[in-house]
């Protein structure tokens, strides 16, 4: 078992690598890589990377997946895994598209509908995984089928929504004081970010606060870690599981709506890959796929991670197709040696 | 009684789920449309005979698939985990295959090299990407899944880097043969690769100890190891055994096509294959396995495929049917429920016995 339950306060004496838990000790590593990237960034590239708004316009644009993330972490935290989240986006933005251009409605009931596709979700892939202990891959493997299936029988071709109520919500732009830059003409712009943000910013703290002080939370983590000591510690691991895999199927379907608001469109094609992204932002985030330890703050990290060095690998002109695929592996290969030796390093000593 | 034992038997044993679901099926088409199974002898645009109908079209496509699902068998019985980038490796060996056939020209004349070295080529190249993959999962001790996210997140970007984002096309039509028909023999040729592969794990299965090597890894690590044998190795192995059948299933692929598409050309087929060993009723954690269920299980899949194209379900939407049957027959496999099943039966008949007794 790894060693996250152990008390995070060293004793007072001379500070070693050693004190530090699995957990935090991958958190290190992670903030640490963000902060040489970011700064490399800046100082390297200049430009652009130095405006806060392009640091705004990444999460404008990984909203959903900072969201979906979190979810994913969660699920990753009790050992199991959901592969069926892009899917559930799509699925998501297909059916409040068609909702809101064919029967011209509202959006706050398309706001209902995403969460509640995200819910049937969580009920039947939850009850599969936690009361019928089937593998959790298989379970997601054929929801991600079943979302993607649907998704086309709901509608087959991608379409721009028109709603006017629709386009007025997507056009909302919040305002960051203290952050705007001036431009060459001497005027001050301000910086803004979109609502996704916003939802994704109050997702990433309150999933942080439920995991770390909640006794839900904590249940996770001990489920996660020994599934045999969390039963005899009188948890209701089958309950446990199935409220995780609840949190992650709601989360996609908020992500869902919130990729809807950042794109407009529904399409069948929408968000595919999205959960190998989250799932390497979530190992990049320090989360151990075993089970039983991570951190949302780290996800979140993660995720900002992979989207800066896609955008450091098309500003330094390496724009062709490839070089994203392959800088994001050779940084996950990366991540998951480095974890995987502080891992064995804890298994010796 | 001995009927009922028989029957008992038959249920327990693994290969029953993919047998019954393929039966399953088979009922399922013959109520629908008996001439699913009519299998006529016709004649190709060249002119050769070749053997057509709903069977043959399922042989012949099931073949890539039943390829993969003798190494992701392997792969999940030694390492207890699934690797999910077959697809993207398939891609690279295509790719790498039309490199070498191509050369610099993207539409060729003459091919710049035999058939077979594109071939070969192909094979070693995606050997060395197995044992890339087997080395992170054996080493560095990678959860399968993850350590081959790393391939399934960049393999496309390298098989489109290899070629430079260009799509050659061979003209030759000696190189259409693997995914087609060889002039004079009515069998695809693709049925006779599978065959071949299939004939060759078995005699390996039944004249090596690869077969008890591979469950004692999967089973317990620790004890295959005090038990003298190398873990590490024998899991490298079992990927670079799968990373041969991505090469051949690979090179099948870009034969139908005589050219490639990376973004596209065997997508998904990953899942296929995982779902193949599934429902060979293979545990998905590793240590016992059936390789002949799995193989089965590949052309359940490629027959349930066939079926809802029949009936003129649009491709988009095949994996929705599919997802439901694939939920159906796990929900049904599951111990908790098989468990609950036997049970009721066992009341049932309890039930029956006590009312002849009143």
């Amino acid at each position: 078992m790894s060693g996250t339950k152990k008390a995070a306060t060293a004793p007072k004496r001379k500070f070693s690598l050693n004190d530090l838990t699995d957990s935090n000790m991958l958190l290190l590593i992670t903030v640490v890589v963000f902060l040489l990237m970011y700064i490399f960034a800046v100082v390297a590239l200049g430009g652009g990377f130095r405006a806060p708004q392009t640091f705004l316009n990444i999460l404008g644009a990984q909203a959903a997946l900072i969201i979906g993330s979190c979810g994913m972490s969660v699920v990753m935290i009790i050992g199991g895994i959901d592969i069926s989240i892009g899917g559930v986006i799509a699925l998501v933005c297909m059916s409040c598209a068609v909702y809101l251009d064919y029967s011209n409605g509202n959006v706050f009931v398309a706001v209902l509908l995403a969460l509640a596709i995200g819910a049937a979700y969580g009920l039947v892939q939850g009850f599969l995984v936690a009361y019928l202990d089937i593998q959790p891959f298989i379970v997601s493997l054929a929801g991600m089928f079943f979302a993607r299936g649907m998704t086309t029988i709901v509608h087959t071709e991608p379409f721009n929504v028109q709603n006017e109520q629709f386009v007025a919500l997507k056009g909302t732009r919040i305002t960051v004081p203290g952050l705007g830059t001036t431009n060459r003409l001497g005027n001050y712009i301000d910086a803004y970010i979109e609502i996704g943000v916003v939802v994704a910013l109050l997702v990433v703290i309150v999933l942080f606060c439920v995991l770390r002080w909640t006794k839900l939370g904590r249940n996770f983590y001990a489920v996660g870690g020994n599934k045999q000591s969390a039963l005899m510690l009188g948890i209701n691991v089958k309950r446990t599981k199935f409220i995780a895999h609840m949190i992650c199927s709601v989360l996609a379907g908020l992500a869902g709506f919130v990729y809807f608001l950042h794109v407009g469109s529904g399409s069948p094609s929408h968000a595919s890959g999205l959960e190998m992204n989250a799932i390497a932002s979530s190992i990049i985030g320090g989360t151990l796929l075993t089970g039983g330890v991570g951190n949302i703050a780290g996800t979140f990290l993660g995720v900002l991670s992979l989207s800066t060095i896609q955008q450091i690998v098309s500003s330094l002109g390496l724009d062709q197709a490839w070089w994203t695929g392959i800088t994001v592996a050779v940084m996950l290969c990366l991540f998951l040696v480095i974890q995987s030796v502080v891992q064995s390093r804890k298994a010796k000593s | 009684m001995k009927k009922n034992n028989f029957l008992k038997d038959l249920v327990g044993r693994q290969i029953f789920i993919p047998i019954a679901a393929l039966l399953v099926l088979a009922l399922f088409n013959l109520i629908a449309d008996p001439a699913f199974f009519k299998i006529t002898l016709g004649t190709n645009s060249t002119g050769d005979p070749v053997l057509s109908g709903y069977l043959i079209t399922i042989l012949d496509y099931g073949s890539e698939l039943a390829i993969l699902a003798i190494g992701m068998t392997l792969v999940t019985a030694a390492s207890g985990g699934q690797d999910i980038s077959v697809g993207a490796a398939m891609a690279i060996a295509g790719s790498v295959t039309l490199k070498v056939l191509c050369g610099s020209n993207t539409r060729p004349e003459t091919l710049q090299a035999p058939i077979i070295v594109g071939f070969l080529v192909a094979v070693i190249v995606a050997m060395l990407f197995g044992a890339f993959n087997g080395v992170l999962v054996a080493y560095f001790k990678i959860q399968p899944m993850v350590a081959t996210l790393i391939l399934y997140t960049a393999g496309r970007s390298i098989a489109a880097w290899i070629n430079n984002n260009e799509l050659p096309v061979i003209s030759d039509p000696a190189f259409a043969y693997a995914g087609g028909f060889i002039p004079g023999i009515p069998i695809p040729t693709t049925c006779i690769i599978a065959a071949v592969c299939v004939i060759l794990i078995v005699l390996v299965m039944k004249f090596t100890a690869l077969r008890l090597y591979t469950q004692s890894v999967g089973i317990n690590e620790s004890s295959a190891r005090l038990n003298g044998l190398n873990p590490e190795m024998i899991k490298i192995l079992a990927y670079v055994i799968l990373g041969v059948c991505v090469a051949i299933a690979g090179f099948i692929k870009v034969s139908r096509l005589s050219t490639i598409n990376y973004s596209v050309i065997a997508k998904d087929i990953e899942m296929d294959a995982i779902l193949a060993v599934a429902l060979g009723g293979n545990a998905l954690s590793g240590g016992k396995f059936n390789m002949g269920a799995s193989i089965l299980g590949a052309y359940v899949i490629q027959f349930l495929t066939t079926t809802l194209y029949k009936f003129n379900v649009p491709s988009a939407a095949l994996p929705a049917y599919k997802a439901v049957v694939v939920i159906a027959l796990v929900v049904l496999s599951a111990p908790t429920v098989k468990d609950k099943l036997s049970g009721l039966g066992k009341k049932l008949k309890s039930g029956k016995q006590g009312k002849e007794g009143a």
